[in-house]
């Protein structure tokens, strides 16, 4: 057991060694932003000492080597657009996605799970096949786009919710959330939603699929004949059941649902990692374009390695075959 | 497994017929497969359909911006989806951006699609530490989102029709190449080829003749709702700003560029070219997901 996590451990670490080299080169590849940065007048000497400024005068490997070290310590360098620590303006916007990515998971639980689970009860319903093509409509309708017309519809015709921006915050535990204001709740309802639409129909599909394959099983045939009521057998007996697989998909898409961030937050002008992502790459802030690539593939790498280590602790089968694949 | 074996019987005798009957005995799919010919007729006649040509910049005038639908242009020509910010008639925007995703979606599926074929047959035949080290490569690749790696590639390559295809590939490949392995692996087991190594046929001709013909329908669905995702993923990008250049519109662009008047009521700008976006990804999705059940019995949804 413990040479199994000691091997991913180690397999991860080097995985995340792979995608700085990557990161740090690739991004030094793309234009200048010394040209961006430098004022109008600014003539070959000003520009020197720009360079100098950023590091960008030493020999592509030596600032390489620089970046490693300083990684190690925790310092990706400092962003040129802000002036500070890249790691710490990355943080600062941190809790804004977060919240975002955490409610739009439990949205689609919310909304999900008893879709499928009606759709899985009743097959062949056209309630169940209007669930159905929800889930289809939901995979196939381009996020961004269902953004705006929310905002179309329930901000500028219903004006029933505001359109962009976070709302009013509280600190909890240093933390800045708008989940427990009603007027961040307001700002916070449609971008969630939004971001939640693709696992909503996921979720359904999965549900669906669970319930389907549970309800064939011996052990809610056994309940059945026990005369157990049948939303004990539901709520208790499948839900618990399918809940395995539900849940492990959800936590490896819980990555892609940060990454799709970048494209909700840009819509709805959330202050979160994405949108200062975008407004980075518009400006070529380099080191913070790398620290949040470097912090991704961490979080991602992290996801992965936890799901890999509970699974072979769930099924001994995995950690003895190497990887079933 | 049942099922796959009952229907096998049928397939041996018609087997085109057989997939006729089976295909539209889902009124969804029929419809999603009339739909689709009607999106790509409309692409491909672009040129022939639409009442300008919107990346001819002499024959976009300024003064014809955000016109409603319906109304006419200076020039007396009849905006039926109305116009854009530049003056742009939407509908010949629409036609002529559906032609640059559908071109973006399937090249990229399809070079992705061979590369992705090559590699994994190659990966399984081979085995060993020719193995080992593509599934890694595979492995690394798949645990990021795909959105992300794109988003990086056009930041580093620039945008362009051909950078953003070859973003796409790099994204789509190794998907393929891990499906494609997997197939093999379990197909490598067959009596089939037992009996292909039993007539000492050449490594090369084991793959393509006999192992290949027998992953295609399962690779046939995966490559369909693949399409529509690759569709779905540039339109993203472009609405991102990293796509295709402002001088010729995709769909994304359209829409991100409608997005700025949507605020002052012009909503027309964004809501027809993504109602055309939606409707193409969905009718190759509802058309990949009969084809899943009609091909391909055994793979479970």
């Amino acid at each position: 057991m413990s040479v199994f996590i000691l091997r991913r451990v180690m397999e991860s670490v080097f995985v995340i060694l792979v995608m700085t080299f990557l990161v740090f080169f690739g991004v030094s590849v793309i234009g200048s932003p010394i040209d961006i940065f430098a004022a109008q007048e600014c003539d070959q000497r000003c520009r020197a000492e720009l360079a100098q400024r950023f590091g960008l005068d030493r020999p592509i490997w030596e600032q390489y080597i620089l970046f490693l070290g300083n990684a190690l310590r925790g310092e990706l360098g400092n962003s040129f657009q802000h002036g500070l620590p890249a790691l710490q303006v990355i943080l600062h916007r941190a809790p804004a996605t977060l919240e975002l990515a955490f409610s739009a998971v439990f949205i689609a639980f919310a909304v999900g799970v008893p879709l499928g689970m009606w759709a899985g009860l009743r097959p062949s319903a056209w309630s169940s096949r209007a669930i159905m093509t929800l889930s289809t409509v939901g995979f196939s309708v381009p996020t961004f786009w269902i953004g705006l017309i929310f905002i179309m519809v329930f901000a500028l015709w219903l004006g029933w919710l505001p359109a962009i921006g976070r709302g009013q915050t509280v600190s909890i535990f240093g933390l800045e959330l708008s989940i427990f204001t009603l007027d961040g709740l307001s700002h916070l309802v449609l971008p969630a939603t939004t971001l939640a639409l693709f696992n909503i129909a996921l979720l359904i599909r999965l549900t669906r699929a669970g319930v389907g394959e549970v309800l064939q099983s011996e052990y809610v045939r056994f309940a059945r004949a026990k005369g157990l009521q049948p939303s004990r057998i539901l709520l208790v007996h499948v839900l618990k059941n399918i809940m395995i697989p539900v849940v492990t998909v959800i936590g490896i898409e819980f990555g892609g649902t940060i990454a799709f961030a970048v494209v909700t937050e840009t819509i709805f002008s959330w202050p979160g990692m994405g949108k200062l992502l975008i407004d980075a790459i518009e400006v070529l802030d380099r080191p913070l374009i790398v620290a949040y690539l470097i912090l991704v593939v961490v979080l991602f790498v992290t996801i992965n390695l936890i799901v890999d280590i509970l699974y072979s602790v769930l099924d001994p089968r995995v950690r003895l075959g190497g990887r079933a694949r | 497994m049942s099922a796959a074996a009952g229907t096998s019987v049928d397939i041996e005798e018609r087997p085109f017929r057989q997939f006729v009957r089976d295909f539209t005995r889902s009124p969804g799919a029929v419809v999603a497969l009339v739909v689709l010919t009607g999106v790509l007729a409309a692409a491909a006649l672009a040129p022939v359909l639409s009442p300008q040509n919107p990346y001819d910049l002499t024959q976009i005038d300024i003064l014809d911006n955000l016109q409603k639908p319906g109304s006419e242009s200076m020039s007396g020509m009849k905006f039926l989806l109305g116009s854009d910010g530049q003056g742009r008639d939407i509908l010949s925007a629409i036609l002529y951006g559906l032609r640059t995703s559908l071109i973006v979606g399937a090249a990229s599926v399809f070079i992705a699609l061979a590369i992705g074929v090559f590699v994994g047959l190659v990966s399984a035949y081979r085995g060993g530490w020719v193995d080992t080290v593509i599934m890694r490569i595979v492995d690394l690749q798949l645990s990021l989102p795909p959105i992300l790696i794109a988003l990086v590639l056009l930041v580093l390559l620039g945008g362009g029709v051909d950078k953003i295809i070859l973003a796409l590939v790099i994204v789509q490949w190794s998907f393929f190449a891990r499906t494609v392995r997997g197939l093999a692996l379990v197909e490598n087991n067959r009596e089939y080829m037992d009996a292909a190594r039993g007539l000492r046929l050449g490594g090369l001709r084991v793959l393509f003749s006999h192992l290949l013909p027998n992953c295609l329908p399962t690779l046939i669905v995966i490559a369909t709702v693949q399409v529509a995702s690759a569709i779905s993923l540039e339109a993203t990008l472009s609405f991102l700003g990293l796509g295709l250049p402002p001088t010729e519109p995709s769909l994304g662009l359209l829409i991100a560029n409608g997005f700025r008047y949507m605020m002052s009521g012009n909503y027309w700008v964004s809501v027809f070219p993504g109602i055309a976006l939606l409707v193409t990804i969905m009718s190759i999705n509802v058309l990949g997901d009969r084809l899943r059940d009609v091909l391909n019995p055994r793979m479970a949804r």
